[in-house]
């Protein structure tokens, strides 16, 4: 690691505002940023040049936010995306929204207009702190510069405790122009205090470990806090000794891998029939790292009503917030299943995994992937295709909508920080710019975009990032010609009306190739193959343009208001399974 | 049901907007808020009284933990307490007919604070029930009520600084952090009635 002279000093040296702030993220650790440069952080760029920092230039400062997001989540890192006042800073609210659902470290430094006309309506001036109040963790506005370091190193520190999520920092014009004394090591935050309601006390971790000891019918519900915790030894330990068979969340796909005998892959509502049957019927629920949102729950009223529920968290107001549970362990995850295990001696009971996997039933037959396209080109195919030429080990960047949950169905994903996809706010044109971060956190790892149609075209113009930063990025779009989630609801629920989803989009390929990026068009299944192995051979970034059956649905599907085994199952039709697809050992 | 909260924040810009952003947040009327210097330098202390389904004082509490401004949360519920309230009213009245209110005021043990012309106002503290009794009493008649402003309730809790609780908090005071005695802090043990905070509590 290389250092200058300013970023390590133990004696106070004196510096701008602007060379303080790099100082102060070199010193946290910070290689790489996403940003837009503007009016109100002109000094902060001129000092730039003075640090080993790389700055990523994108095309939109809602994808430094999602850029930012993806680089947190592929390497764990705190992602740091940097824009300037009045448009720029309210250009990143959509990204620091989908980083606070998702718990993602973050810090966004925003320039702000002088000091001296703060609250006159200046040019390019807007109360970015208030607009961000409900969706950061904190935020601080800084008017001096000798408050940079000290409120930056708090703002890492906010950034990665406790619960993970977001932090703005919006920096006057003056302050990054005025001198101040610079010592990192005197800047440190104080150490931040664990929220006082953290509870992990014996009688519950006696009673936790009773209650598993005693399940007949218990499911590991595994969630995006395994990964943030560090805990997948742990959990994989605690589901082998008891033969537990473990479910997932949408982000938690990858921490327990999707191979081992014991995953069922994601639940809720498109997660497999058998996965959401199993949770109705069990009698023990451990939660491990998952908020129960709506999504993986069905109407509550009705979720698993013979089970008792374990909810193993670090934040203690999802406590009972959606469902009521019966044991809350409130602290770190890692930790508290380092108690549970010393209790846990193995058994060798497959009552409950056989029951389970004979839940399974006629699914395959309802599979698509298990049935003859009939000449179409289904995106599941596609999925399938892509998981097999990978080997299942890519990155895989996921928009929002149809394909996003096909992915999570037919991608199967063996380890952690593996998938990364906006799952709390949704967020379409997620995809591209996320994947940008991706790469550039881990670029000897093979990173693929899974898009729509619809959520391409809302960040495409980062096209010209992949081209200018030399990302080796492949690009799937899975083209139907529709909003297709949107167009789904409309079939199910609002009698098919469809309503403003049919879309024309450009051709993909042609677009790519504006910005010097090869790809190729795939409409059968046979060419599938080929063109992901081109993809992967191409020496730089390709995309491919894959035009799918137009007017296909995810299933199952739990619809609103109904309960976590009351799924719209595929219509099984008459189609008998091709040997084909089934699954590889 | 209507949850009373005591929190102690930093005393800096914005804070006030964090907490009512965050009732606001999950859907919770605010009844009252007041908030003034407390006894250490740069907290001030909050009292929030809002009206909420029982049994969500944890979420709220929880909620409020999360605020980095926040320092430290007590939830009142049913604790022994003294809980207090300042109004000033101002009624229509003439020479003619002040003294009627004169003998109101000082069966509420309220103070005339000013004399007009045509008006005079009162000052009383006291329980809420109290302050609603001379409000609900001025109102009936002939009086004309022109103006009440009131504080919003303050609440303290009743003697809980116990040698144990001191102890808790000359440790916390050694690493700066205030610290409200709460049912963590004191523990049944210290024989005070120390209530769940749970209406449906046989005490």
């Amino acid at each position: 690691m290389s250092e200058t002279p300013q970023t390590t000093a133990s004696v106070p040296t004196r510096l701008t505002g602007a060379e303080i702030v790099w100082a102060t993220l070199a010193g946290e650790g910070v290689r790489d940023v996403f940003g837009y440069p503007g009016g109100s952080i002109l000094p902060l760029y001129d000092a730039l040049r003075k640090y080993p920092i790389r700055h990523i230039l994108v095309r939109h400062e809602q994808c430094a936010a999602h850029a930012a997001d993806g680089y947190a989540r592929a390497s764990g890192k705190v992602g740091v995306a940097i824009a300037t006042s009045g448009p720029g800073a309210t250009n990143l609210v959509t990204g620091i929204a989908t980083a606070m659902m998702d718990s993602i470290p973050m810090v966004c430094i925003t320039g702000q207009v002088s000091s001296k006309v703060l609250g006159t309506d200046a040019f390019q001036e807007v109360d970015i702190t208030g607009i961000t109040l409900p969706i950061t963790k904190h935020n601080f506005v800084v008017t001096r510069p000798q408050d940079i370091a000290p409120v930056l190193r708090e703002a890492f520190l906010i950034a990665t405790s406790g619960r993970p999520g977001p932090v703005l920092v919006d920096i006057t014009k003056d302050a990054q122009q005025g001198m101040a004394d610079f010592d990192f090591a005197a800047a440190e935050a104080k150490p931040h205090r664990p929220h006082p309601m953290l509870s992990a006390e014996q009688d519950a971790l006696t009673e936790a470990i009773q209650l598993i000891l005693s399940a007949k019918r218990p499911i590991i519900l595994s969630g995006h806090g395994v990964m943030e915790s560090s805990a997948m030894d742990q959990l994989r330990t605690l589901a082998e000794r008891l033969q537990i068979p473990v479910a997932s969340t949408l982000l938690g796909l990858g921490a327990f891998p999707a191979s081992h005998e014991l995953s069922l892959g994601m639940m809720g509502m498109h997660g497999e029939a058998w996965v959401n049957q199993a949770i109705q019927q069990s009698d023990l629920l451990i939660a491990c790292g998952m908020r129960f949102d709506d999504r993986v729950t069905g109407v509550l009223a009705s979720y698993a009503p013979n089970a008792k529920k374990i909810h193993i968290e670090i934040d203690p107001s999802e406590i009972n917030k959606n469902v009521k549970v019966d044991v809350p362990l409130i602290g770190d995850l890692r930790q508290i299943l380092e108690a549970i295990l010393p209790h846990i001696a193995p058994r060798k009971d497959s009552t409950w995994i056989h029951a389970v996997n004979s839940l399974k039933g006629d699914a395959a037959v309802r599979d698509i992937k298990n049935l003859p396209d009939l000449g179409h080109l289904y995106a599941a195919h596609v999925i399938h295709d892509l998981w097999r030429a990978t080997d299942g080990k890519a990155i895989v960047v996921t928009d929002v909508g149809q394909h996003q949950m096909w992915e999570a169905q037919y991608y199967k994903h063996e380890s952690p920080r593996t998938l990364l996809t906006s799952g709390g706010l949704g967020t379409m044109g997620y995809a591209l710019p996320a994947a940008i971060g991706a790469k550039i956190a881990c670029p000897e790892k093979e990173v693929w975009v899974i898009a729509g149609d619809g959520g391409f075209q809302m960040t495409a113009a980062e096209l010209s990032t992949v081209v200018q930063e030399h990302l080796d990025i492949r690009i799937a779009v899975i083209n139907n010609g529709f909003l297709g989630m949107v167009r789904q609801w409309q079939e199910f629920i609002y009698e098919g009306n469809y309503a403003c989803v049919s879309i024309i989009s450009p051709d993909f390929v042609k677009l790519a190739g504006a910005h010097g990026i090869p790809g190729a068009t795939v409409r059968k299944r046979s060419e599938v193959l080929p063109a992901v192995a081109d993809a992967r051979s191409s020496s730089g970034p390709f995309l491919v343009n894959f035009l799918v059956e137009k007017e296909d649905a995810v299933y199952p599907m739990i619809a609103p208001g109904s309960a976590l085994d009351e799924m719209i199952r595929r219509p099984a039709n008459g189609h008998t399974p091709l040997l084909e697809t089934s699954e590889e050992p | 049901m209507l949850h009373t909260f005591v929190a102690l924040v930093e005393d800096k810009p914005g804070v006030l907007t964090r907490v009512a952003s965050l009732f606001r947040r999950l859907k919770i009327n605010i009844i009252s808020l007041t908030v003034g210097h407390s006894e250490r330098p740069d907290v001030s202390r909050m009292t929030i009284v809002a009206e909420a389904a029982p049994g969500s004082g944890h979420r709220i509490k929880a909620s409020l933990f999360k605020l980095e401004s926040v320092l430290d949360v007590d939830d009142i519920g049913q604790l022994s307490c003294v809980t207090r309230e300042l109004a000033l009213i101002k009624v229509a009245a003439t020479p003619q007919t002040r003294t009627p209110i004169f003998q109101l005021a000082e069966v509420f043990r309220a103070r005339v604070v000013d004399l007009a012309p045509e008006s005079l106002m009162l000052e009383i503290t006291g329980v809420c029930s109290k302050i609603e009794g001379l409000l609900q009493v001025l109102s009936e008649g002939d009086n004309r009520i022109l103006e009440v402003s009131r504080t919003g309730r303050m609440v303290m809790r009743r003697g809980q600084h116990t040698s144990r609780v001191l102890d808790a908090m000359r440790i916390s005071n050694s690493e700066e952090e205030p610290i409200i005695p709460t049912t963590a802090t004191i523990g049944e043990a210290d024989g005070l009635e120390v209530f769940s905070g749970d209406p449906n509590h046989p005490l």
